[in-house]
């Protein structure tokens, strides 16, 4: 067998003066493949956008922690028998702080949205958290100016407060806020440290909040409700063994019997991220399977138009087989032909998903990261489209008979 | 075997299978060409002329008998072992030019050497220098509709030459031209086959066959006889 390379060119040159003959037809048996990779490459693109921006934001929650709470984050089943659980308390906190080896941090936190003052400027909606020291370890809250509050302050309740980055911009301006009160729901914190820039959390700006222990917390706030209890441990790898002993002492706490299952849940961000990856996996699948069939659609109308085409050209065929065309010859022609046409359609469609991709992803404000992957997987399809749609035409052209090819008028 | 013949046939039967009837077309054809020969194959409709020309144009194979062509034996060859004979072996010139419509003069030329895997700059080399040959160096660019009749039966030629063939065929060649343009391309003929090429015409009409230096006459799948002409002083 002869290298096709050589004479790829030659195919090329064959398929262009085929198709420019017959603009028309080639542009609207193009068009069924077009469409279908320009909805690959729109929907491909805005979720791995989407993908992008999601696993941004959930890198903004501790991974490396469990959280112990009433609900699980992703609720699955009856929210009624969730709801009918007991509350994690202050006091479920003081019990398991110590009883958790592996938890070498743990911290309580109760939050709640109140506003917040400071001479005459007021900032509503302000996403008030009370806990202890060891927020700064379980939720990686990194202070840029100032400092976390301290054991004591929580021990002896001192209202003091960490403040977000929009806090300080709004209220203080150009001011050093440390060591200025601030009001929350008319009660007076100093402020000790300023938090460092963390952006939003699906649009929720996480820099608009406060931290204040929560020995104090339960001044400001109107009724008693149920805490989440962080746990982190030294090393991410003991995250199951964390896991086990919360529970344990979780129901050797609440006096659970055996055959009972827990009435608490213990959460990870891990488990934010299978059940997004979960929703975004069903929509690939959709994804897949529209395409599928409009490649299928656009499949068939190259076949259909490649059969016209090759009775068309019978002679045609007829005068490069006595001129010693070999049915390989005839075969890849035709099917240089079909793959040029779901090509070109592949890849203006891979320009046009990308251009509708931008477009769209630009009225929510988000970048389109176009891959490699999603182009390549683009082309793939168009040329394997074309390659299958082709096959049965060319191989009629080529077996037929140059005798009764020549004389085909 | 000699290695002078370019055509060696014999006890050649063709028999065509049309739903129940059997057509014998050729009932024992023997027939030898030498290499530099011009011959006539002549015979009214049906006397299995077109048979004969297919056979020997290896686009089709016999039912039995053998035929060598330059040395080969072709008899039991594959569809494409056959259209690598019909490459190297044979130029094809027909009576409908047979051009590619949206092709340039210079890439039909180019065509058989495409098939047998020349060089870019090789082929266009070779092409134009058989357009040449046939006096259509300035048209190279046409395609076939800005064509005259007999420029594009020139190209024809130019691309039956163009691989330096064993033969050239010619199945009625100037059947579809008036007779002064008929006569410039038997001229084409004339001189090719002074240059040494084989050539084998097939055609009904007397004063085509004259310019070649043996008539071959087929009746009814046999040869009724062969003659050699009398050179047509007022014909050249």
């Amino acid at each position: 067998m002869k290298p096709i390379s050589g004479q790829f060119l030659e195919y090329l040159r064959f398929s262009y003066e085929s198709l420019s003959a017959n603009k028309i037809r080639f542009l609207l048996t193009t068009l069924g493949i077009l469409l279908g990779v320009t909805a690959i490459i729109v929907i491909f693109t805005a979720i791995q956008s989407i993908n992008a921006y999601v696993e941004g934001e959930f890198s903004s929650i501790g991974s490396a922690s469990l959280y112990l709470d009433k609900f699980p984050w992703v609720i699955t089943g009856n929210y009624w028998e969730f709801r009918n659980r007991p509350e994690i308390t202050v006091e479920d906190y003081k019990n398991m702080k110590d009883r958790v080896p592996t938890a070498r941090w743990v911290s309580p936190q109760i939050e709640a949205m109140r506003t917040v003052t400071y001479r005459g400027k007021s900032l509503e909606d302000v996403y008030t958290i009370g806990t202890n020291d060891q927020y700064a370890f379980t939720d990686d809250a990194i202070t840029d100016i100032g400092r976390f509050f301290t054991e004591m302050e929580v021990y002896r309740a001192n209202p003091v407060c960490v403040i977000g980055q929009n806090v300080m911009d709004e209220l203080f301006e150009k001011e050093n806020p440390i060591g200025k009160r601030i009001k929350i729901n008319g009660h007076p914190h100093r402020v000790v440290g300023v938090l460092e820039k963390k952006g939003s959390f699906f649009g929720f700006n996480i820099d608009n909040q406060v931290i204040i222990p929560y020995t104090t917390f339960q001044g400001i706030s109107f009724h008693r409700r149920g805490i989440s209890i962080a746990f982190r441990a030294d090393n991410p790898r003991d995250i199951d063994n964390m896991r086990e002993e919360i529970r344990g002492e979780m129901r050797r706490l609440r006096k659970i019997p055996p055959a009972e299952p827990d009435n608490f849940s213990i959460n990870q961000q891990d488990m934010l991220t299978e059940f997004y990856n979960k929703i975004t996996g069903t929509s690939y699948l959709v994804v897949f399977i529209i395409a599928a069939i409009s490649l299928v659609v656009g499949g068939i109308g190259i076949m259909n138009i490649m059969l016209v085409s090759v009775t068309e050209r019978t002679k045609e065929i007829g005068i490069r087989k006595a001129i010693g065309a070999t049915r390989r010859n005839i075969l890849l022609q035709f099917l240089s032909e079909s793959v040029t046409i779901s090509s070109i359609g592949g890849i203006i469609g891979i320009i046009l998903g990308v251009l509708i991709a931008q477009f769209l992803l630009s009225y929510i404000k988000l970048d389109a990261s176009v891959s490699l992957t999603t182009i390549f997987i683009g082309y793939f399809f168009s040329a394997i489209v074309g390659i299958i749609s082709g096959m049965y035409p060319a191989y009629r052209a080529a077996r037929l008979n140059p005798i009764d090819a020549l004389r085909y008028e | 075997m000699s290695d002078s013949h370019v055509i060696q046939i014999s006890k050649l039967h063709k028999i065509y299978i049309l739903g129940k009837t059997k057509v014998h077309a050729l009932r024992g054809i023997d027939l030898e060409v030498k290499k530099g020969e011009y011959i006539s194959i002549m015979g009214p409709s049906g006397s299995g002329k077109s048979t004969l020309m297919n056979i020997i144009g290896c686009l089709d194979v016999s039912t039995s008998g053998t035929y060598h062509l330059n040395g080969q034996d072709v008899s039991g060859m594959t569809d494409d072992e056959l259209a690598k004979i019909r490459n190297k072996e044979i130029g094809f010139v027909f009576q409908t030019f047979n051009l590619l419509p949206r092709a340039s003069a210079l890439h039909n030329v180019e065509l058989p050497l495409i098939y047998n895997g020349t060089g870019s700059s090789k082929r266009k080399e070779l092409a134009k220098q058989a357009l040449e040959k046939v006096g259509l160096a300035d048209r190279m660019n046409h395609k076939p509709n800005e064509l005259s009749g007999g420029q594009r039966q020139r190209v024809a030629i130019a691309r039956a030459l163009v691989n330096n063939p064993s033969m050239i065929l010619a199945d009625e060649p100037t059947g579809n031209l008036d007779t002064t343009t008929g006569e410039e391309i038997m001229v084409i003929f004339d001189r090719l086959n002074e240059m040494g090429n084989t050539i084998v015409l097939v055609t009904h009409e007397d004063f085509i066959a004259r310019h070649s230096n043996r008539i071959i006459r087929l009746k009814d799948g046999l040869i009724e006889k062969e003659e050699i002409p009398e050179p047509a002083e007022e014909n050249k």
